[in-house]
């Protein structure tokens, strides 16, 4: 805080006022009113509510199909997050490193940041359209028989690509800014000390770079949490059928689509716990990132 | 390095004219391994969008019988004309125009409305002394712990009890409910010397004149930064505008993406050439924003989400 600071009794409340009531009307009370309604069962037309307790988390946890999503869930996040991390960081090394046409690179590989993941997902269905998809073509022609929307491994494999390829920039851009962030000497000074590229990537640059990798570990599980949800929806066309969905699409699908108010809102109170554990986690970087520079 | 090799060179070498004075850098496969990787990088980025706008110059048919064409035909016009002008949907009241004003409506309504508000609480937050700081403090910052998403069915609920589907305040609104700015700026407002509020309170300024005069002008950066990442925000946001807008007056035109996906479930051949030019133009504003503001982007982007 500063210490010096304007004392009155008016001005620090009003201009409080617009953010505070945004705020408590449209997070506070939809927060409180899924943590409710996550302990009711709402008869289908919403005449009445019974309180009954836990039997929500119950009858969700115990319900094959939650536990199957969530299991798709872990194995979509981990394959995105570990995939356009490592590519963003092939690339960013590799771009910190050339001298010509630089900022042509950078550029060409951060512009898709813009990109809506609904737009990535129509031209990502189109590449693997069933009948004119020029990525179906390929893969037929080595022999895989690919089907997007039929089979669910192909499916998956479509949803998994166009969010790795939506997320590449953003991992990018954090990951060569970082890089910039290191020192020209120490980089000089392991130049000369280690001839071996990929070695002085290992134990110098690599180290260096823990605290932004840490930070867009983070990032990128709440991508695929939440943000994938446009990809998905578009890759399957609004019927997901037998297709695999993560656990966002589940919460609209079922509170939507099957009006299982107090199920969708249980789901909802599972997700909010989730996220609150990767926060508490992602603010302990922070600081050991703040600390470090 | 390098130079003690050329002078060894010149040494060594007979004529002197053979000898070019030019600085060359000695050939490295190294270098040239890391082009490579970058162009590989850069195409897999680049690939798919040139299919998607060279797809959109074609005539479905030619879609349909030859798959998507890398090759630029002659049904651009054709095609951008049909996505923008011709209404279609299912009431035949929404066209492409119409789609791209509620987008530039839901961008720049949502970033001006995230700034202006989170500014004046993260002002309030830094620069006064009052009660319940450390309440306000902890009310607004909390919400950067959930997003949208995991709270939607009742944020869709109280947004129509309160009336507000189908109009812009509940498609905006709601969305600059996170503390995303608030906390960009607060931590920008730390970062700025206290000698300078001391000064001003020493000349007599007060709050307002401090705000407007010293404080606005010192944000401007950060304030075109910050704008840019919210408008892309904005611009590119889905799940809320798909259940929040069922008139299709309302329409965005990445919310239009859903309803062009339903030409594809049909049983007619799909219209491509216009899917794919609804595509272009939905991420054409937001591409050229990053693009032409890179450096104001990447810090936005760098120093927000610290």
């Amino acid at each position: 805080m500063k210490k010096s600071q304007f004392r009155s009794p008016l001005y620090p409340y009003l201009l409080l006022l617009p953010q505070l009531s945004i705020v408590v009307i449209f997070f506070y009370w939809p927060a409180a009113e899924a943590i409710r309604s996550s302990f009711y069962l709402e008869d289908p037309f919403g005449f009445s509510s019974t309180f009954v307790g836990l039997d929500n988390f119950k009858d969700m946890v115990l319900r094959s199909d939650y536990v199957a999503t969530a299991r798709f869930t872990v194995i979509f996040s981990v394959l995105v997050t570990f995939f356009s991390l490592a590519t963003a960081l092939l690339l960013a090394v590799t771009a910190d490193r050339v001298l010509r046409g630089a900022s042509t690179y950078k550029t060409l590989l951060m512009w898709v940041y813009a990109i809506a993941p609904p737009v990535a997902g129509l031209i990502g269905i189109m590449l693997f359209d069933n009948l004119v998809g020029p990525i179906t073509e390929f893969f037929r022609t080595i022999g895989w028989d690919f089907k997007l929307g039929v089979n669910r491994f192909d499916t998956a494999f479509a949803m998994i690509t166009i969010s790795i390829w939506k997320q590449i920039p953003v991992n990018f851009i954090f990951f060569l800014s970082g890089l910039q962030g290191i020192p020209k000497s120490v980089q000089e000074a392991a130049s000369i000390d280690c001839k071996s590229t990929l070695r002085r990537f290992w134990t110098i640059t690599f180290p260096l770079l823990a605290p932004t990798g840490f930070f867009l570990l983070i990032i990128n599980i709440t991508y695929s949490l939440f943000d994938t949800f446009g990809v998905i929806d578009v890759v399957l066309k609004g019927e997901p059928g037998n297709n695999p969905v993560t656990l966002v699409y589940k919460v609209f699908l079922d509170g939507f689509r099957g009006n299982d108010l107090g199920g969708s809102s249980a789901q909802s109170v599972i997700l909010m716990v989730l996220v609150l554990i990767l926060t508490v986690f992602q603010f302990r970087m922070i600081e050991r990132r703040v600390h470090y520079s | 390095m390098s130079t003690t090799d050329m002078s060894l060179d010149n040494a060594s070498s007979t004529t002197a004219a053979k000898v070019s004075p030019a600085r060359k850098r000695p050939f490295k496969w190294s270098v040239v391994s890391d082009h490579l990787i970058l162009i590989i990088g850069s195409l897999f980025m680049l690939m798919p969008v040139v299919a998607a706008f060279l797809t959109s110059s074609h005539d479905n048919a030619t879609v349909h019988s030859g798959g998507l064409q890398m090759s630029i035909g002659d049904e651009l016009a054709a095609n951008y004309y049909n996505a923008m002008l011709v209404p279609g949907g299912f009431t035949k009241s929404v066209d492409g125009m119409r789609m791209l004003g509620n987008s530039f409506i839901l961008g720049i309504g949502f970033a001006v409305g995230k700034i202006i508000i989170s500014m004046l609480a993260a002002y309030a937050i830094v620069y006064f002394r009052f009660r319940f700081a450390t309440l306000a403090f902890w009310l607004i910052f909390t919400t950067l712990l959930l997003p949208l998403e995991v709270r939607i069915l009742p944020s869709y609920e109280i947004v129509q009890s309160l009336g507000l589907l189908n109009t812009y305040t509940g498609l905006i609104v709601p969305l600059i409910a996170s503390a995303t700015g608030t906390f960009f700026f607060r931590q920008f407002f730390k970062s700025i010397p206290d000698e300078l509020i001391e000064a001003a309170r020493i000349d007599g300024a007060g709050p307002v004149k401090f705000f407007f005069d010293i404080l606005i002008p010192l944000s401007k950066t950060m304030i075109a930064a910050i704008f840019i990442i919210m408008f892309v925000f904005g611009w590119n946001q889905y799940l809320w505008p798909t259940m929040m807008t069922t008139d299709e007056r309302f329409f965005t035109l990445v919310r239009g993406i859903s309803q062009i996906m339903q030409v594809f479930i049909g049983s007619q051949i799909p219209d491509y050439g216009e899917a794919m030019a609804l595509a272009i133009i939905a991420m054409l504003p937001p591409v050229l924003i990053v693009v032409f503001f890179q450096r104001w982007f990447v810090k936005g982007l760098v120093e927000s989400d610290k």
